[in-house]
């Protein structure tokens, strides 16, 4: 690992006061659980770790009539044992129940899921997000693609966006709260998250020198959510494909959707088709199927990898089946 | 002539009861050390630069700016300019440095030109790789094939395989070595061979056999990787040394031991096999091909079990082994043995779903074949399918065992399987001290097969005193030499030499008390914790009051077991199978329901270790058979999954609910302890694969079973085409 100099911010103006105007020069340091083996690994290899877990006005959770309102430091065991969370946000609830691990439930942070780098193993071996050899040839193409992007993949950016909560977020038409050296901005959930074109950017919205600071769901009454992810295993697992699902139903009708898919493209996708094809419908197994079968109509799978276009299919029907209970 | 047999069953107080390891405490509670955690004075961290590429030559190695970075102790090259690295991983150059994160960096130091080569990391496809990395080898017949298909009612041809494996041990490979002076060395390693690994270190290092002391309390798994030195071995001593002998740390990182430190050899086969109406078996034909490193793999004994004289009358099989630039196969937990159960059991199963008849049923029709242990089968067979309510539970392939949905089928499948076994050489010695305190020590080790716990047990039993009273000593290569731990051999050698040693000194306490007594050593038995005429047992001298007999001087007595050596111990052991799995059709992801094994090992030294032993197997089992895969890359030629988060094992949520049985009583335990670690991880991957071409009505080639070859297999039969062309 190379050494760097580590910085404990106890304010949210001193750390990013800390962080660099370029990307690479500092990062930040909440959880842990991904950026440590990023630099045990060399892929990332800061000069300044600035540590934001001392910032009290980044914890906590806040429920009120208008809404739910997570700190960027609330741990994902936090909002597990969170039953109004479980009661009011299922969608959100069932995304962290994903994470079947204690630890890294434990240490890792929302925030920090939202700003985790991608899975992708070329990256991971040091190949750049946009995995190219050193002869610039792109690695995915052709090499073993099977748990890369089916959708969203027609540029070079082919990992997927590994966010745990991202569909979730968009479902319920969350906003993030960043804040940066000129104050604080809102940025709605699904125009967080980017495809960076080169390695000098990142996967999502923020400025080198922004952090996350607040999660901000607005009130989820009368509203159906739920998360389906296809794992393969129950023991901590990435998702091979995810669906989060908000529904508003008048009577059996559904009078209005919002679906989001993960671990299916650079970005978390939020499906207009998938939610067209079901509004003004009674939700049952076929127009589940046929919602499913909307958000993935789009798929372009690569050499190895068309199995994942079924399972995000698989995944938004059943995310509306388990909302629509 | 002392009278080594095992007592009968009726005698019995601790051999074959169900006892908890003596060592679990200290496991569970983390106080057991292992070599991973040995942290010397003064200790030093060396790590290792490996190969990025899968085939270079090195052109130049400068390391001078790794030399001058500050806490850096030692840079070794390994393999300099002109070596050719034949896969990724391998070894280049050894850093020494204060801290593990120095020495990383200072790797990343070392400045190296390559000249790279064309590689080839795959070999499933086996039409791409290049003719110069194949080799066929000797096609076998029995029989005449040609004619016994043209007789057959019924054949099915299918395809079956599985890709590489590795060993994934916890604690990775690797030792601490200081030298205590300019030629003595201690070693504190992670090895199945704590006899063994300390006599090729010396030579290495030419200095005498008996400068090196090899200590290892605890090993954190080997399963076949861990026989051996290693370079990594050599170079720690050898950097240890540059160093003013001071101790250094080498242990592999995650990524290098899922790469280099030992793999299961990948093995694929296309087979036909062919049956008359009734189900007898009479034909097989198999063309298969797999690779286990540059070397490529030696020719497997195709058709499973079935491959002698007594087997199926009718075989021809051809093999083609394939050198890959991956890095050198190591013994994996049964060598060969889950890849040919695999696809001789897999091939049986869609057989007898061709022939629209119970496996279970066309087992048994054949069961013959599997001579010599066809009567072990044949009970284990019922014995399995009491478990799993077989006749309640199973249904034809594709019905849908009890419990189908709509989207979730059910299924049942079922496997054999063999392996040798039998005592290794071994040797210990027991002392009797006049306190009445009893110990044992042997070089040997605990590779999780309960060493520890079934030397107690022997020596205890055989003495007639309580377990607490026997100190066992284990792990040092200055204890009586015994053998390396692998086959299957252990238990089987090491209860056998400590019941000759234990007997032996009992003798000879014997004759020191038989005055006492008024009678002949010969007429006297140890139990209860006493000495007592067998004929008079009222006549009797309590276990300390014995042993104070011998005044100053303990009695230590010598136990030798011979490998080969039939008296004691023997070779070979039947077990079955039956997995009980749920696949949802929609995902292609396979849940495990409940898994059943029914196991042979001879004479059980301990109910519960040997039980356990089964568990672990199954794990693994259920492991290889869904999740794990080593994904090398054409493109880099590295492996892709060099990390606990790809290369996927299963939790405990994962395994579904186990039941084991172990074949006791006549025909079990007059054979003596035979072997046990690896004979139930022959049958998971057949009897997982079979479970779930019993759910969906076809067959998933390959393992793992992963969602992407369960929804291809499932396409494939929509489409009206299936694996096994019935």
């Amino acid at each position: 690992m190379q050494k760097f100099e580590y910085a404990n911010a106890t304010t949210i103006q001193q750390a990013v006061a800390l962080l660099g105007n370029t990307w690479g020069e500092a990062e930040v340091l909440a959880g842990g659980t991904d950026l440590l083996a990023l630099m045990k690994d060399y892929v990332v290899a800061p000069k300044r770790l600035v540590n934001i877990k001392d910032i009290k006005e980044l914890k906590g959770i806040t429920m009120t009539a208008n809404g739910l309102r997570l700190g960027s430091l609330v741990t994902f065991e936090e909002v597990l044992d969170n039953a109004a969370i479980k009661r009011s946000y299922p969608a959100i609830w069932q995304a962290v129940a994903g994470v079947t691990s204690p630890q890294i439930r434990n240490m890792g942070t929302v925030g920090g899921d939202l700003c985790q780098r991608p899975r992708c193993w070329y990256y991971r071996a040091g190949y750049g997000i946009l995995a190219k050899d050193e002869n610039g040839k792109a690695l995915v193409p052709d090499g073993d693609n099977r748990y890369h992007a089916i959708l969203g993949n027609e540029g070079e950016a082919k990992y997927v966006n590994p966010s745990s909560l991202a569909p979730a977020l968009i479902s319920l038409m969350a906003k993030i709260k960043v804040a940066g050296p000129k104050g604080s901005r809102e940025i709605a959930a699904d125009q967080f998250f980017v495809t960076p074109k080169s390695d000098n950017e990142r996967e999502y919205a923020l400025a080198p020198n922004e952090i996350v600071t607040d999660i901000l769901i607005p009130s989820a009454s009368g509203v159906k959510t739920a998360t389906y992810e296809v794992r393969q295993r129950e023991v901590l697992d990435w998702p091979l494909a995810t669906a989060s699902v908000a529904l508003k139903l008048d009577g059996k009708t559904v009078k209005s959707a919002k679906i989001a898919l993960g671990h299916v493209a650079p970005v978390p996708v939020d499906s207009d088709a998938a939610a067209k094809a079901l509004v003004g419908k009674a939700v049952t197994e076929d127009t589940a199927e046929a919602a499913g079968a909307a958000a993935v109509a789009n798929a372009r799978a690569l050499s190895r990898n068309a199995y994942k276009i079924q399972l995000a299919k698989v995944a938004v029907k059943r995310a509306i089946l388990q909302a629509a209970g | 002539m002392a009278d080594y047999k095992w007592p009968e069953a009726e005698k019995r107080k601790y051999i074959g009861k169900r006892i908890s390891r003596v060592d679990g405490p200290l496991k569970v509670s983390g106080k057991a050390k292992y070599a991973y955690d040995t942290n010397r004075p003064g200790l030093l961290h060396g790590k290792i630069l490996h190969a990025p590429f899968a085939n270079a030559k090195i052109l130049s190695i400068d390391t001078s700016a790794a030399e001058k970075m500050p806490g850096v102790r030692v840079v070794k090259i390994v393999q300099g300019p002109g070596s050719v690295l034949q896969w990724a991983g391998d070894e280049i150059a050894v850093v020494v440095a204060v801290d593990e994160a120095t020495a990383k960096d200072a790797l990343r130091a070392i400045k190296i030109e390559y000249e790279r080569m064309p590689h080839v990391v795959n070999d499933e496809d086996l039409a791409a790789v290049p003719t110069d990395n194949k080799r066929p080898t000797a096609e076998r017949t029995q029989g005449e094939p040609d004619k016994a298909f043209t007789e057959a009612d019924v054949t099915a041809e299918g395809y079956y395989g599985n890709a590489i494996i590795t060993h994934c041990c916890l604690e990775s490979h690797g030792q601490t070595i200081e030298w205590t002076d300019a030629n003595n060395v201690l070693i504190h390693p992670s090895t199945q061979g704590v006899s063994v690994i300390g006599n090729d270190l010396a030579k290495a290092l030419e200095i005498p056999a008996g400068n090196v002391n090899l200590k290892m309390d605890f090993i954190g798994g080997g399963f076949g990787s861990k026989f051996a030195i290693d370079r990594w071995g050599v170079e720690c001593a050898k950097v240890s040394k540059m160093a003013e002998g001071k101790p250094v740390k080498l242990h592999l990182e995650r990524d290098a031991e899922l790469t280099i430190a030992g793999s299961r050899p990948s093995m694929y086969a296309k087979v036909k096999v062919g049956a008359k109406k009734d189900g007898t078996l009479t034909a097989w034909q198999s063309e298969a091909w797999g690779t286990g490193g540059v070397a490529g793999m030696g020719a497997p004994a195709l058709p499973y079990m079935l491959n002698f004289q007594s087997g199926v009358p009718n075989y021809r099989t051809k093999y083609t082994s394939v050198s890959t630039n991956t890095a050198p196969q190591r013994a994996w937990r049964a060598p060969s043995h889950p890849q040919l159960a695999l696809i001789t059991m897999g091939a049986l199963e869609d057989l007898a779903a061709a022939l629209k008849m119970d496996p279970i049923e066309f087992l048994r029709k054949n069961i013959n074949l599997f001579a010599p242990r066809a009567e072990i089968y044949s009970q284990e067979l019922d014995k399995a399918a009491e478990l799993a309510n077989w006749k309640a539970n199973w249904r034809p392939r594709g019905e849908g065992a009890p419990g189908s949905t709509k989207t979730v089928k059910r299924g049942l499948g079922v496997s054999m399987h063999t392996w040798g076994g039998g005592g290794n050489a071994s040797n210990c010695d027991v002392t009797i001290y006049p306190d009445g305190s009893v110990d044992i020590k042997s070089g040997t080790q605990d590779l999780g097969v309960g060493t520890i716990t079934v030397l107690n047990i022997v020596v205890a039993e055989t003495m007639g005193i309580p377990m607490e009273w026997v100190k066992v000593f284990i792990g040092s290569n200055r204890y009586p030499a015994s053998s390396a731990s692998g086959g299957s051999t252990t238990v089987g050698g090491i209860s056998s030499a400590s019941r000759r040693g234990s007997v032996d000194a009992l003798n000879q306490l014997f004759a020191k008390v038989a005055p006492t007594l008024g009678v002949k050593p010969e007429e006297l038995e140890a139990a209860d914790g006493k000495i007592r005429v067998i004929a008079n047992p009222s006549k009797s001298i309590a276990w300390k009051e014995a042993c104070a007999k011998l005044g100053s001087q303990p009695i230590t007595v010598r136990g030798e077991h011979k490998a080969g050596n039939r008296e004691l111990s023997s070779s070979g052991v039947g077990g079955v199978q039956i997995a009980d799995v749920s696949v949802d059709i929609e995902t292609g992801i396979v849940k495990m329901n409940n898994f059943y094994a029914v196991q042979d090992c001879g004479l059980v030294m301990d109910l519960k270790t040997a039980e356990s032993q089964v568990f672990g197997a199954m794990i693994m089992g259920v492991t290889y058979s869904l999740y794990e895969e080593r994904i090398m890359d054409n493109a880099t030629g590295r492996v892709l999954n060099p990390n606990m988060e790809f290369y996927k094992l299963a939790g405990a949520m994962d395994i579904g609910n186990f039941k084991v049985h172990m074949m006791t009583g006549k025909g079990y335990d007059e054979r003596g302890p035979v072997g046990l670690g690896e004979p139930p991880t022959n049958s998971p991957g057949a009897a997982i694969s079979n479970a779930v071409a019993n759910a969906i009505g076809v067959r998933v080639p390959t393992l793992p079973l992963t969602p992407d070859k369960v929804l291809a297999a499932l396409a494939n039969k929509k489409g009206g085409s299936s694996n096994a062309k019935i």
